[in-house]
């Protein structure tokens, strides 16, 4: 059965390697639902976090072959039970309705959302939340017309107490050391 | 120490830094790897590599081939015989895209490779300058590994770990795209070799326990089998597989890819798995209750319709790569490591044993198989020759010690199943991609390789078109290959299935052929033309006696098909040995 997994990958910053990461799921024509990449919290370390619909089978297969990608470093795969993520959204209205009636207002408030900017023109407004919660702002704010929507990638942590990237880095190293 | 001709070049005191320019480290470092052959093509982009290979000439033997997919499949060739990593040099855009189908190859083959090309100048990267294409990213999906130097500082480095990363681990082919202004510029040549990589773990160690829980599975079978695969070859573990075997008396099949690191006349061997392999190691894999296939990746040729492959079996995996572990059948056992040292373990853990009742379903198949098949194609009583008596021929007058290369069809497959070997790294195909016009190229690479050994290539009419300019390769560098031209005017393992699965509408397959052996000529290669059976063990015997490159064109029967076979789909026990 397909369900959504969060795909985390620890790698090398190293030129095309997104492309080779992206490959090994072009190649079997499975969507890439949500995908960001920044530094981890160790520095050179880069972390993608990739969201896609599969089966269990499916993800574990293609996260070895992204293993086995020379620049990765480690590859792990979650069902979203697993992990704690929020995706970030940001709503552009204009601020004439925000003026023009109260129930904007109400709806920031209640959905925990805040203002970032009001100009004359516009009010941004940033929501984070699961894309069914930033979905669901959007779809009331658009009664009053939405003029500008982004939402986010993923970014997701573990529910796990330790950190499973400085393990493995601990191991990795033991395990070159024997190499010399 | 090496010679330097070129006049720029600084011996400091300490004589391991030196300044030179970047296409310098290039050779230099290719040098420090121990390379001795490289396979290539120049233009405009490599030139200053080309240039700075002139003065190698003492150190390097440099092959110019006529096409750039000759020079990777040679490259292929010659990593095969060798275990060497294959080299190939070849310049920006046309350059570097002819060389895409042998890099393919050479990744589904896991054969260790490096290729260098020219790139245009790096401030044109991106701009549709002349001769420029995205190499990095258009090879990505089929090499190991790939890198872009832009600057010649990188080039010792980026060397060094692209030769690490091709031949450890799951070997496989690595590409390096150099710009031309980083190699005009200079820098400080220093070479140190990779030992390793953070991010990239060769192979894993062996897991004792995992080694105890398939000697357990082994001491208990009734009906065991081996499938011997590449990997063998790969760890060198031929000796390994034999001791093995031997102690437990277990029967191995191998795969196409496999082929040659087992005797052929060893008692125990049962023949080639899969699609065209022998009736019996396919009918019984559904009859075994234990498959212990090592370095071998139950590619869909070998394993017929998964659901029901092995289907009364239970699995032991010995495998380097992590990713192939479950990938197709799931192991009861996987056992990830180099198989060399797997099987070092295994041995002494294994029961002395014989399974002769089991052996003897075997040898009750090739019986079978001998009468509807084997008997047929190599002892043929009608008046067409056969594709199958060739092989025996040529075989024997090589004393089943040749190299044989093959390209890719029904003489693939034929010459597999009865070319017979004694020593491993004997067998050079293209099994992964099936690349039609890998013949003629890896036979050359092959003799280069083993310049002391007979090269026999056997090519259909279809696969000798495809790469036939490399005839000029092979004359202009002396090598004695000796190519037999398996003659049917067909595309003949295509025609096969239409003749089979398309209600014989043979659906462009027939060839109108030039004459070859005038082609051979007019190369300077001699040659000539067997028609009849009576001429036929004289005209290999002519070939073989002959110094120097020969082409051997024999007409094949135009119906010759190849059997047993597994029809796509199909389970591997529904082997069919006739149509």
């Amino acid at each position: 059965m397909k369900k959504e997994f969060i795909i985390t990958i620890y790698s090398e910053n190293h030129i095309g390697l997104l492309t080779r990461i992206t490959i090994v799921f072009t190649r079997r024509k499975i969507n890439i639902e949500s995908l960001t990449v920044s530094e981890s919290a160790i520095p050179g370390i880069f972390k993608f976090t990739i969201v896609v619909k599969s089966t269990e089978e499916q993800t574990i297969k293609v996260v070895s072959q992204i293993e086995k990608q020379v620049d990765v470093l480690k590859a792990f795969y979650h069902t979203n039970e697993e992990m704690i993520y929020q995706e970030i959204a940001l709503y552009k209205v204009s601020t004439e309705t925000l003026y023009d009636s109260d129930q904007i207002e109400k709806m920031v408030r209640n959905s925990g959302a805040r203002i970032l900017e009001i100009t004359r023109e516009y009010t941004v407004i940033e929501k984070t939340g699961h894309k069914e919660e930033t979905q669901q702002l959007f779809e009331q704010l658009n009664k009053y017309k939405v003029m500008q929507f982004i939402r986010s990638g993923r970014v997701a942590l573990t529910r796990d107490p330790i950190e499973r990237l400085s393990e493995f880095l601990k191991e990795r190293d033991a395990f070159l050391e024997q190499l010399d | 120490m090496l010679a330097f001709k070129t006049k720029s070049l600084v011996k400091t005191s300490d004589m391991t830094v030196k300044k030179v320019s970047g296409s310098q480290a290039v050779i230099l470092s290719i040098l420090e790897e121990g390379v001795d052959t490289i396979f290539g093509y120049p233009g405009g982009a490599i030139m200053p590599i080309y240039d700075a290979l002139y003065d190698f000439d003492q150190n390097v033997k440099h092959i110019l081939t006529r096409h750039e997919q000759g020079a990777v499949h040679a490259a292929e060739g010659y990593a095969k015989v060798t275990g060497k990593v294959g080299v190939c040099f070849a310049t920006s855009g046309p350059g570097a895209s002819n060389l895409i189908t042998g890099i393919a190859d050479a990744m589904l083959d896991s054969v260790p490779m490096v290729c260098i090309t020219g790139q245009v100048t790096s401030p044109l990267l991106g701009t549709d300058a002349f001769q420029e294409v995205d190499v990095v990213g258009i090879s990505m999906p089929v090499t190991k590994w790939n890198y872009q130097i832009t600057t010649p500082e990188e080039i010792p480095e980026a060397i060094a770990q692209a030769f690490y990363i091709a031949q450890t681990g799951r070997p496989g082919p690595v590409l390096l795209d150099i710009t031309k202004d980083a190699q005009f510029g200079e820098l400080e040549f220093k070479y140190e070799k990779c030992r390793k990589i953070r991010s990239y773990v060769p192979e894993s160690p062996i897991n004792p326990e995992k080694i105890k829980e398939a000697a357990e599975l082994i001491n208990q079978a009734k009906k065991p089998m081996i499938l011997c695969g590449q990997g063998i070859i790969i760890s060198q573990a031929e000796e390994e597989l034999k001791d093995f075997a031997e102690k437990a008396g277990i029967p191995v099949a191998w795969t196409l890819l496999g082929l040659s690191a087992f005797p052929t006349e060893h008692p125990l061997n049962v023949g080639m798995l899969g699609m065209h392999g022998n009736y019996g190691p396919n009918l019984l894999t559904n009859e075994a209750d234990l498959i212990i296939a090592i370095g071998m990746r139950f590619d869909d040729r070998v394993t017929g319709k998964v659901s029901s492959y092995g289907e009364k079996a239970k699995f032991i995996h010995f495998e380097i790569d992590p990713a192939e572990i479950n990938k197709i059948i799931k192991a009861d056992v996987a056992v990830l490591g180099d198989a060399k040292k797997a099987l070092k373990q295994l041995i002494p853990l294994i029961n002395k044993n014989n399974h002769n009742t089991w052996i003897g379903e075997f040898r009750k198949c090739d019986n079978i198989e001998n009468e509807k098949v084997i008997h047929k194609d190599l002892f043929p009583s009608k008046p067409g020759l056969t594709m199958g008596e060739v092989v025996r021929i040529a075989s024997e007058k090589t004393n089943h010690d040749a190299i044989l290369v093959t390209d890719v069809g029904q003489q693939q497959m034929i010459a597999s199943r009865y070319f017979k070997f004694k020593n491993s790294r004997s067998n050079v195909t293209s099994g992964g991609l099936g690349t039609m016009g890998f013949g003629l190229p890896a036979s050359m690479g092959a003799q280069l390789g083993a310049p002391n050994r007979t090269v026999v290539a056997m090519i259909g009419d279809g696969g000798f078109q495809m790469t036939i300019q490399e005839l000029g390769t092979i004359v202009q560098n002396k090598l004695p290959v000796k190519i037999i031209i398996l003659n049917n005017h067909f595309l003949g393992m295509v025609r096969q299935w239409q003749q089979l699965f398309f209600e014989k509408r043979y659906s462009f397959t027939e060839l109108q052929n030039p004459d070859f052996i005038m082609i051979a000529k007019g190369f300077g290669m001699d040659g000539h033309k067997v028609d009849k059976r009576e001429d036929l063990e004289s005209g290999i015997q002519k070939m073989m006696d002959h110094k120097g490159p020969y082409l051997l064109e024999v007409t094949i029967e135009k119906e010759d098909n190849v059997f047993p076979m597994v029809p796509t789909g199909a389970s591997v026990s529904d082997v069919i040995l006739e149509p």
